[in-house]
């Protein structure tokens, strides 16, 4: 728990949007020529620095559109920072949204070397991978039927399983672990739960406050784009569920 | 960019610097081989799928050429009196030719949306979804060299030596039709009637193009329109050694390898470049 697994110094993110939103290239075209081309710029994220050792679990919390989903994007190297800089020791596995990159027409198995390549593993590695990843997920039955007539708990076991036996430095969880049954969060509390104990990192991004204390050290509340708090997972939901149910002490007087 | 001091750390090389300044075109083309198994997985899954989808799956890659050849055949060598030795031949040579260029490119430009959808939550290098493009267009060539030989047999057409050419003339297609590709996926990225736009160019492109006919009957004075036309040049690159038995003339092959590494180049830099910015619009 020594190296820095990742490195926030001061980093904005500004997005760009077209006032009134152009996506055709006639109409961009004409407007141009007609010089009225007008954007409103969106700080999705500000000045924001944080380090994060190896080893930590992070939970990060906050309303929605205050920028929770940019910070996982600039870590996931999704996108690059306006100002500032992102540093990030490891290698990065995302615990893809529901179905993302799953094609319903393809078998279980076959999605799961789908989703290694997405990951960037070679096929001769997913290969070998693949019967543990069957097994955690409990679908050994219905690993060569098509993902189309999985349920949706099952799709999430099986992404959930192919996300974390790749073995990341870091995995970062969006919102991902709010289906599926109790036995299934169970058994992620106790995958991510070993995750830490390995000295990897975890970033959860979720509005349920209990499932942050459970599964994170520590929490960040982000709002409007700063963060605002920084600390134990205990403490910091703790002032954002007191502020969230309009306890105007909470918010910090820094904003 | 001035780092902290908190920035210097022991430990191992990140893997991932925002501020490290790099050649975004070779750093995406690095990225690219890294995720070749990706390209390879595409490619399997739009053939799978294809195959899964429909009941005449890859056979219909190569029946729809062949019903084509059967109906511009018709059309050509009856309602427009054409004098083409073997018109099925040259057809067949021709539309071959042109499948890989305007699939390999609809799809690239088609393509986009999809792809935000991933490379919004991972990282990926968008590349990929380019090459898988092109990977696709090259197993289905492959399959439509099938029918071709099918027609050139059952027209007493000879096979000629000069096939060994073939490799050469489809890399400098493959080349050419990347880098549109890239440029496409490009625009289409930013713009969402890119790839509407596009259908309508990529059909008024075809018959601009002596795909379906002899260069000859395009009357004297527009000849010099097909001189701007890249596409004149490489089919003629590819029909060459499949339909007149003779190797293109080093001047005509150096052209067309030119104009695909200019085409190439240009997309990657600028394609490269922008595909950071591709999904969200920012900086």
């Amino acid at each position: 728990m020594t190296a820095a697994a990742i490195l926030l110094d001061k980093v904005s993110v500004r997005y760009r949007i077209p006032r009134e939103r152009i996506g055709s290239l006639k109409e961009y075209a004409i407007r141009r020529l007609k010089r009225r081309l007008y954007f409103d710029e969106f700080e999705a994220l500000r000045d924001v620095s944080l380090e994060v050792p190896g080893g930590e679990t992070v939970g990060v919390v906050g309303r929605n559109g205050a920028g929770k989903s940019t910070l996982l994007r600039l870590i996931a190297r999704v996108m690059p920072p306006t100002a500032g800089r992102v540093v990030v020791w490891g290698r990065t596995a995302p615990l893809l949204e529901l179905g993302l990159g799953f094609h319903g027409e393809l078998t279980g198995r076959e999605n799961i070397m789908l989703q290694g390549a997405l990951l960037g593993f070679s096929r001769a590695e997913m290969r070998r991978r693949t019967p543990r990843i069957v097994e955690w997920a409990e679908l050994e039955e219905f690993i060569d039927a098509p993902v189309r007539t999985y349920s949706t708990g099952m799709a999430a076991r099986l992404a959930f399983s192919v996300a974390t036996d790749v073995e990341p430095d870091i995995l970062l969880v969006d919102e991902a672990l709010a289906v599926g049954d109790e036995r299934f969060q169970m058994k992620c509390h106790a995958r991510m739960e070993d995750f830490r104990r390995s000295g990897k990192t975890v970033f959860l991004v979720s509005h349920a406050l209990a499932a942050v204390r459970e599964n994170c050290r520590r929490a960040i509340w982000i709002h409007e784009g700063r963060l605002v708090r920084d600390g134990d997972s205990a403490s910091v939901t703790e002032l954002y569920h007191g502020w969230s149910v309009g306890d105007p002490v909470a918010l910090p007087q820094a904003l | 960019m001035s780092a902290s001091e908190a920035v210097v750390r022991p430990g191992p090389v990140p893997l991932y610097d925002s501020a490290a300044s790099r050649s975004r075109a070779l750093e995406e083309a690095r990225a690219l081989w890294a995720y070749r198994g990706l390209v390879h997985e595409l490619v399997v899954r739009d053939i799978k799928v294809r195959y899964k989808r429909s009941v005449l799956g890859i056979a219909w890659t190569m029946l729809a050429p062949l019903l084509n050849m059967v109906a511009l055949t018709l059309v050509f060598s009856t309602i427009l009196k054409q004098q083409i030795a073997n018109y099925p031949a040259f057809f067949m040579t021709g539309a071959i030719f042109w499948a890989f260029f305007s699939q390999t490119t609809s799809t690239a430009a088609s393509q986009t949306q999809d792809s935000n959808e991933i490379a919004k939550r991972i990282y990926i290098p968008r590349s990929v979804f380019v090459a898988a493009a092109i990977g696709v267009g090259l197993v289905n060539l492959a399959l439509s060299i099938v029918p071709l030989l099918a027609i050139l047999l059952v027209t007493h057409f000879p096979i000629y030596t000069t096939w060994a050419f073939l490799p050469v003339a489809i890399s400098i297609e493959m080349f050419f039709a990347a880098g549109v590709g890239l440029w496409l996926f490009t625009f289409a990225s930013r713009f969402s009637d890119v790839r509407e736009m596009y259908t309508v160019i990529v059909q008024t492109w075809f018959f601009l193009t002596p795909i379906v006919y002899h260069p000859a009957i395009v009357p004297a004075k527009f000849r010099f329109a097909l001189w701007f036309n890249p596409l004149y040049y490489l089919v003629q690159v590819f029909r060459k050694p499949i339909y007149d038995g003779v190797l293109p003339s080093p001047a005509l092959v150096a052209v067309s390898a030119a104009l695909s590494v200019v085409v190439f180049v240009s997309g990657w830099i600028y394609f490269a470049n922008r595909a950071e910015r591709f999904a969200f619009h920012s900086g």
